[in-house]
């Protein structure tokens, strides 16, 4: 537990001191949001998934988290995330349990903290989170045992910190480390994503140059600006001379109501085409977060261009997936023991 | 010896000790790896002086430390960079002060994940009193006694220096 004595007093709380993110000497413990954090904590995630990309590429395996069990607790379907946190895992030498909540315990009436204390009495390590409600990562980590480390990926319309780094990534190895020169451009489904909201911050955690958002107003949250990006309702204006080109999926799951008359208008005013890919810069990078829905947000001849580098950014999911548990992990077995020593 | 002399005259003694070496176990055309961070800067110059055709190649053995479950990740990693096939190769693994033994035993578990090497030589610039491992060099800058408290350290690259440190905690 943590020792109340280097809690900082309450009138310094909102200043964003007690981050329960960082440790006593300020390093990453869980991953749950990008809000908070540093650009020293994401610069030190790109430069430690950048060794890791070179591991990749050549031994596969590296020794670091043998003995180690991180459990993927997936409350929410996902396939790409999840397979990629697993071999993220396994190429540290860690042994790793995939949780398929909806059809085990909880469903049989088992409470969150229950089935938390029981994989806990398995000694897990690391706890790999997905939940549809916002806050759960938080509340898992508020709650766990002190050794246990919790990585966010994704909750609610919340946060997904790991996509956003990975994206970071993707940009860094595209466009170089320098992203005040950047112009970014993130369109579509801005209400509902994840993605987005941590995009967000780490552009602006990394002084972006400039930071857009793209949409119908049905789909991009009121006050917005607030959060440091500028709004554009056209497409073509708001992919202009863009250096990057983050295009979001239309989460059809999640689309009740009357917010978009029909997909296909959607794609004629917001998909991305060959033809709209030329108002951004010349040599301006497509991402895209996954699963893409061809012909809703994107053209086909634009996902599998030359500009693409979507399926890059799945590459690099797994060297930054590896840096934020490595950096989490390390460390804190023997000094949570030490503490309950002495 | 308490005091440890000029690195680069160090080196010079260094080198000529390894291509002795190397010409009494006939080992032509090796692969020179330094390791990150003092250890590269070494291999650099060692590197030029025997004329190794192959590219220098560098190790962060951080991924492989036995003690990163006590004290973490090194935030300073650098990327491994291996170009060549170590398979069947004769390695001169390069480090500026051997001590305790880990490093070069992490070196030598990452290497073994490239491949089986035909040897692997050792070269440190200093060999100092700590050994924690059976693992002793093969070419030999200097021989140093420190106490346990003493560390030493290379800083550099230009100038290459050492640089001593008491520790009073322990």
């Amino acid at each position: 537990m943590v020792n109340k004595a280097t809690r900082p007093t309450d009138n310094l709380l909102g200043q964003d001191l007690w981050n329960i993110q960082l440790d006593e000497n300020g390093q990453l413990k869980h991953f749950l949001t990008i809000e908070g954090l540093g650009s020293n904590i994401l610069t030190q995630i790109l430069d430690t998934a950048e060794s890791f990309a070179g591991v990749n590429e050549s031994i596969k395996k590296v020794p670091l988290l043998r003995g180690k069990t991180i459990v993927n607790l997936f409350f929410e379907a996902s396939t790409r995330t999840r397979t990629t946190f697993e071999l993220a895992a396994k190429r540290l030498s860690a042994d790793v349990l995939n949780m398929n909540i909806s059809v085990s315990a909880t469903s049989k009436g088992e409470t969150l903290l229950d089935t938390l204390r029981n994989l806990e009495a398995m000694q897990a390590d690391m706890f790999v989170v997905r939940h549809a409600d916002s806050g759960t990562a938080h509340f898992i980590a508020n709650h766990v045992a002190p050794h246990v480390r919790v990585l966010n990926a994704g909750d609610g319309r919340h946060a997904h910190p790991t996509q956003a780094m990975l994206d970071m990534f993707t940009i860094r190895r595209n466009k170089g480390a320098d992203f005040g020169k950047l112009r970014v451009a993130i369109v579509g489904d801005i209400l509902h994503s994840r993605v987005a909201r941590s995009q967000i911050h780490a552009l602006n955690t990394l002084n972006t140059g400039e930071v857009r958002v793209v949409g119908p107003k049905t789909l991009i949250p009121k006050d917005i600006e607030a959060m440091g990006v500028n709004v554009f309702h056209n497409m073509q204006d708001g992919i202009k001379d863009a250096d990057v080109v983050i295009m979001l999926r239309l989460q059809k799951e999640r689309m009740q109501g009357a917010l978009l008359p029909s997909e296909q208008e959607y794609f004629e005013l917001y998909g991305l085409t060959e033809q709209r890919l030329k108002a951004a810069k010349p040599g301006a990078i497509v991402m895209h977060p996954g699963p893409i829905n061809r012909g809703v947000e994107i053209e086909s001849s634009v996902a599998d261009g030359p500009q693409s580098v979507i399926l890059d950014q799945v590459t690099y999911g797994i060297a930054v997936r590896m840096a934020v548990m490595s950096m989490t992990l390390g460390g804190n077995r023997a000094k949570s023991n030490q503490e309950e020593a002495s | 010896m308490t005091h440890a002399a000029n690195p680069d005259k160090l080196l010079e003694k260094l080198a000529s000790d390894l291509e002795n070496l190397l010409e009494q176990r006939s080992i032509e055309n090796p692969l020179m790896i330094g390791i990150h961070t003092g250890g590269v800067w070494l291999a650099e110059k060692l590197h030029k002086r025997l004329n190794i055709q192959d590219e220098l190649a560098t190790l962060d053995i951080s991924f492989y430390r036995d003690d990163f479950s006590r004290i973490g990740m090194n935030p300073q990693v650098k990327p491994s960079n291996l170009p060549q096939q170590v398979e069947d190769r004769h390695i001169i693994l390069v480090d500026d002060v051997l001590q305790s033994g880990r490093t070069i035993r992490a070196a030598m578990n990452e290497i073994f994940d490239y491949g089986r090497p035909a040897s692997i030589t050792l070269a440190c610039l200093i060999i100092r009193s700590g050994r924690e491992l059976p693992i002793q060099a093969d070419a030999i800058g200097q021989a140093l006694e420190l106490a346990n408290n003493e560390q030493i350290k290379l800083v550099g690259p230009e100038p290459l220096e050492w640089v001593v440190k008491t520790d009073n905690d322990k």
